[in-house]
């Protein structure tokens, strides 16, 4: 499905695969995170995307560092810990037609950035909130995260004595309108949630599980590479469709596939797994959720979707000129205002 | 209380000459009761009838069932600061009246509800009981509104004994009530039936008159929060996050209600502004910082307790220079402190907070007239230097009612500051012979060129970063990258003199001793130094507008032998900050400082000033 032209590898937009490239990472070898920002440059080449329209956020940590090894040419900020959502919800109103990707871990978004998270879902941001979990804080060098599982040991900190936060769970509690989970070893799954993520009309959450080699990766470990091979279980295998092909699918096969439409028209073919899983449930959403963490299984896929819910930008009207463009003529009311606003006051 | 007929001078009470526009009056209320509208259509009747006049609302941090005062000072002089005493007392609190007895002087007048059944503890005083219930029962009005109209029966009977003006009233009714008929002829009404009832059965008394002046005229009233909302707006405001705070809370809620009728298209309803109530103030000043990356003209407000939540993302703003602006309307602390009460107590807060070698531009509003210039003028500066803007106003300034000139279209086109579209930066390139870097010191005068998002130029984005980073947004530990970075954010500093506005400097001939204040405390400062040149005391003034000091504060400060610095804190944090920029004068500054909630009194800082004189 992709629109490249094989014989030059320029996408539709003239670019090729090197303009969507960062800087060589800085992370460990194996690092998760790494097999995400691959996916996100593979992502935006294959979607031609301008990388010029994409503004990359993050907070503080390992994976708040990832948007340096990705989208070179696209405008970045490397916040604060935990409040990289407040500074993306004004920047974003700079100029309303660029699109967020945010990159956050689970220290990040699960302990210090709580709170903004669940108030940047509440507010629909137009944007993708990436988290990179992998329970631990890497950048400190090995302490246990809130996502970290209860009776998890790690080498200096002894055993973890608490429940975790489930991401996905509290986005929905916090009426997300996207919610996908999914796995740094399972790279097509990543892609494809990704683009389906940038087609959506509010805030996409993604919570991808993403190893620590260094930190927390043995193999009995809900976090680690072994584990995720081991006990994944997808929800369904899913393909993104840009609206512009919706024309020219070809591979459709009827009683097998659930289609959801996004917002731009564009659909997330649902390739039914097991049982026939409807994204668009959000109680049904909660429950596998619920069962997954019963059964220790790595749950991925489109977990809930609600493709309509306006965003914050749909609840007032605007120009359609960014603002960040406007002039003096369009932001200073004129002289003769003066006078008026003097009238309002009271005088003598 | 049948000892004291209504009206009647005790013989214990001075025999006093008529006073005429030089009074003051404390109305003395619950709050929630409704008594504000009262007391503003005072104060406005007041300046409508010429004289000019001041109030301070002293009230509780509670919304209903506690004490709260308000005082009007009427001072044909133009004096607007504190005064210690009243000479007229509305008493209408049980609860505080015999206390609020104490401040007037001998001979004042106390204008009391008489369903206050208290004996009064001082017989040099003139009381006048006002049957409120019973007067409000005799008006034709529905039972719910009798509450809200009864504080109008003061109104009536103060306007008969010190000679309001009756149009002045209707006037101050009909703005209060946006013209809206019923409810200004309701309160006429009430205000009428006391007015009459006071005619017909209190003893005249000619202690304190009014009489029409013309000294207001062409002036109007305004708080200093709404003059900053207003000033904001002239300023081409585009992105407002803010947190509900005591003080601050009224400037964000005066751009609620005037953005949209200055920069909404009537005819499309589109706004090219977004107001966020953020859940706090952390999120709040992270959103102006990126809305402030993003080439928008940002702003909050807060008070002391929120801007300490600001303090981290306020120094990845300086370091990563994003122009942004906040207003800390100052209240008591530390802590929360005093939330209703005024100070300047965050003054050495602003002027080192953040972590590391930090620094922000600050303004310092003295009156309402200013706040409506700092609001425009705080943009222009931040986006010139590419560094927050803190203005610090306060609680008296922001939330009270002061005269002032009408509000003056900004005299200059907006600064949007070093900018590069797509095409600038070619251009840049061409000028420079330099390939663009977002921290490249091209000018010599520190500041840098920015790019905004949305820039379709592929060399124009750029990786901002709180972290060591080089002339081209490249992540740096390099120790000369580090140093080389932090001298230019320091000479921005040194640039910055020439975009802040000069100080105000009042002088008298041949004056040896200089004043130094900012803000608020200008009123006292006023009053207090014609006072000391009667009384043989000549004084220089200069109240400080900006840091970075200007060359003009630098004349001041090394021109004059001893210079008080009064200010409305417990450690005299201007003078402390006076002596951190100019060292070799430390000695020549004494400290002026108080903070008990109240603003000062001219008497206060004449006290003070005299008595180190004697040492």
């Amino acid at each position: 499905m992709t629109t490249v032209d094989t014989q030059t590898g320029v996408n539709k937009v003239g670019l090729s695969r090197a303009d969507y490239k960062g800087l060589p990472s800085t992370l460990c070898q194996g690092c998760g995170h790494n097999a995400i920002s691959n996916q996100i440059v593979a992502a935006m080449y294959e979607l031609d995307v301008i990388p010029e329209k994409i503004v990359k956020f993050s907070g503080i940590g390992c994976s708040s560092k990832s948007p340096a090894y990705f989208l070179n040419r696209s405008f970045s900020f490397n916040g604060l810990h935990g409040r990289m959502p407040s500074m993306a919800l004004g920047a974003l109103f700079a100029d309303m037609t660029l699109k967020g990707i945010g990159v956050s871990g689970d220290g990040d978004t699960a302990s210090i950035g709580l709170g903004q998270f669940k108030h940047l879902i509440r507010r629909n941001l137009p944007m993708v909130y990436i988290v990179e979990n992998n329970g631990v804080y890497g950048l400190t060098k090995g302490q246990f995260s809130a996502t970290a599982e209860k009776g998890l040991t790690l080498k200096h900190e002894g055993t973890n004595l608490f429940l975790p936060v489930d991401i996905c769970l509290e986005a929905l509690a916090s009426n997300a309108t996207f919610v996908a989970r999914s796995f740094a070893g399972d790279p097509k799954q990543v892609k494809e949630l990704l683009k389906a993520a940038m087609s959506h009309r509010g805030v996409a959450v993604l919570d991808i599980i993403s190893p620590c080699v260094t930190f927390n990766n043995k193999d009995d470990t809900i976090h680690s590479y072994v584990f995720g091979k081991e006990h994944e279980v997808r929800l369904h295998d899913l393909i993104f469709t840009p609206a512009r092909d919706m024309l020219t699918i070809e591979d459709f096969v009827e009683g097998d596939t659930r289609d959801v439409e996004l917002y731009d028209g564009s659909v997330i073919t649902l390739h039914k797994l097991g049982t026939d899983y409807d994204p668009r449930d959000r109680q049904a959403a909660f429950r596998v959720l619920e069962e997954a963490r019963e059964k220790r299984e790595l749950l991925t896929g489109l977990i809930y979707v609600n493709p309509n819910e306006p965003s914050i930008f749909d609840l007032y009207k605007f120009p359609e000129k960014p603002f960040n463009r406007m002039t003096e003529k369009e932001i200073r009311p004129p002289k003769e205002t003066i006078q008026t606003v003097n009238e309002w006051m009271f005088s003598a | 209380m049948s000892q004291h007929l209504p009206g009647v001078i005790p013989t214990s009470a001075p025999e006093r000459e008529p006073i005429v526009n030089d009074f003051s009056i404390t109305f003395c209320t619950v709050n929630g009761s409704g008594s504000a509208t009262s007391n503003l259509t005072v104060l406005r009747a007041i300046f409508k009838m010429g004289i000019p006049v001041s109030g301070k609302n002293i009230f509780p941090s509670n919304i209903q069932g506690l004490p709260t005062w308000y005082s009007i000072r009427v001072n044909k002089e133009g004096f607007t600061a504190r005064v210690e005493k009243d000479d007229i007392v509305v008493a209408m609190n049980p609860a505080t009246f015999i206390q609020d007895l104490e401040y007037v002087v001998p001979g004042g007048i106390v204008l009391y509800s008489d369903e206050i059944k208290l004996t009064p503890t001082r017989n040099d005083l003139i009381y006048y009981p006002m049957p409120v219930k019973k007067l409000i029962r005799s008006i034709d009005i529905t039972p719910q509104l009798r509450d809200f109209v009864s504080n109008m029966i003061y109104v009536g009977v103060l306007a008969w004994l010190i000679g309001i003006d009756m149009e002045a009233i209707r006037a101050a009714l009909e703005y209060h009530f946006k013209g809206r008929a019923k409810p200004v002829e309701t309160n006429l009404t009430a205000i009428r039936v006391a007015y009459d009832w006071a005619a017909a059965n209190l003893q005249e008394n000619h202690t304190y008159r009014l009489e029409p002046m013309k000294a207001t005229e062409g002036m109007i009233l305004s708080d200093g929060n709404t003059a900053a909302a207003l000033g904001a707006i002239y300023g081409g405001v585009q992105f407002v996050a803010w947190y509900p705070i005591t003080p601050g809370s009224s400037l964000p809620e005066a751009l609620i209600e005037y953005l949209p009728e200055l920069r909404m298209d009537k005819a499309t309803g589109e706004q090219n502004y977004m107001i966020v109530q953020a859940e706090d103030e952390i999120a709040a000043i992270g959103m102006l910082v990126g809305a402030g990356w993003g080439g928008l003209r940002a702003m909050t407000a807060t008070a002391g307790p929120g801007l300490s939540l600001m303090t981290e993302y306020l120094g990845l703003a300086y370091f990563a220079e994003v122009p942004l602006v906040v207003w800390d309307v100052q209240r008591v602390g530390p802590s929360t402190g005093l939330p209703t009460r005024t100070a300047q107590g965050d003054l050495t807060g602003v002027y080192f907070m953040g972590h590391g070698d930090t620094n922000f531009i600050q303004l310092f509003p003295g009156n309402m007239n200013e706040c409506f210039e700092d609001g425009w003028k705080a943009f222009d500066i931040a986006e010139r230097m590419q560094m927050p803007v803190v203005v610090l106003s306060d609680l008296d300034l922001g939330m009270n009612q002061w005269m002032g000139q009408p509000f003056e279209y900004p005299d200059r086109p907006m600064d949007r500051g070093k900018v590069l579209w797509e095409e600038d930066l070619e251009l840049f390139e061409a000028r420079t012979g330099k390939k663009w870097g977002r921290y490249l010191d091209v000018d010599g005068d520190g500041v840098p060129y920015r790019t905004l998002p949305g820039n379709l130029n592929p060399r124009s984005a750029y990786f901002a970063r709180g972290t060591g980073h080089d002339e081209y947004a490249r992540y740096s530990e390099d120790p000369e990258v580090w140093e080389r970075n932090i001298l230019r954010l320091a000479k921005k500093v040194q640039t910055a003199r020439a975009y802040v506005p000069g100080p105000v400097i009042q002088r008298m001939e041949q004056a040896k001793v200089g004043i130094i204040a900012v803000g608020s405390a200008d009123a006292a400062v006023q009053e207090a130094r014609s006072v000391l040149f009667h009384k043989g005391l000549k004084t220089d003034y200069m109240r400080i507008r900006a840091w970075p000091f200007t060359h003009e504060v630098d004349d001041f400060v090394r021109t004059h032998e001893r210079i008080y610095v009064v200010e409305i804190n417990r450690d005299g944090q201007l003078r402390q900050i006076l002596t951190v920029n100019y060292p070799e004068q430390a000695a020549h500054f004494r400290k002026v400082a108080r903070v008990n909630g109240l603003p000062l009194s001219a008497r206060w800082v004449i006290d003070e000033i005299l008595s180190q004189e004697e040492k």
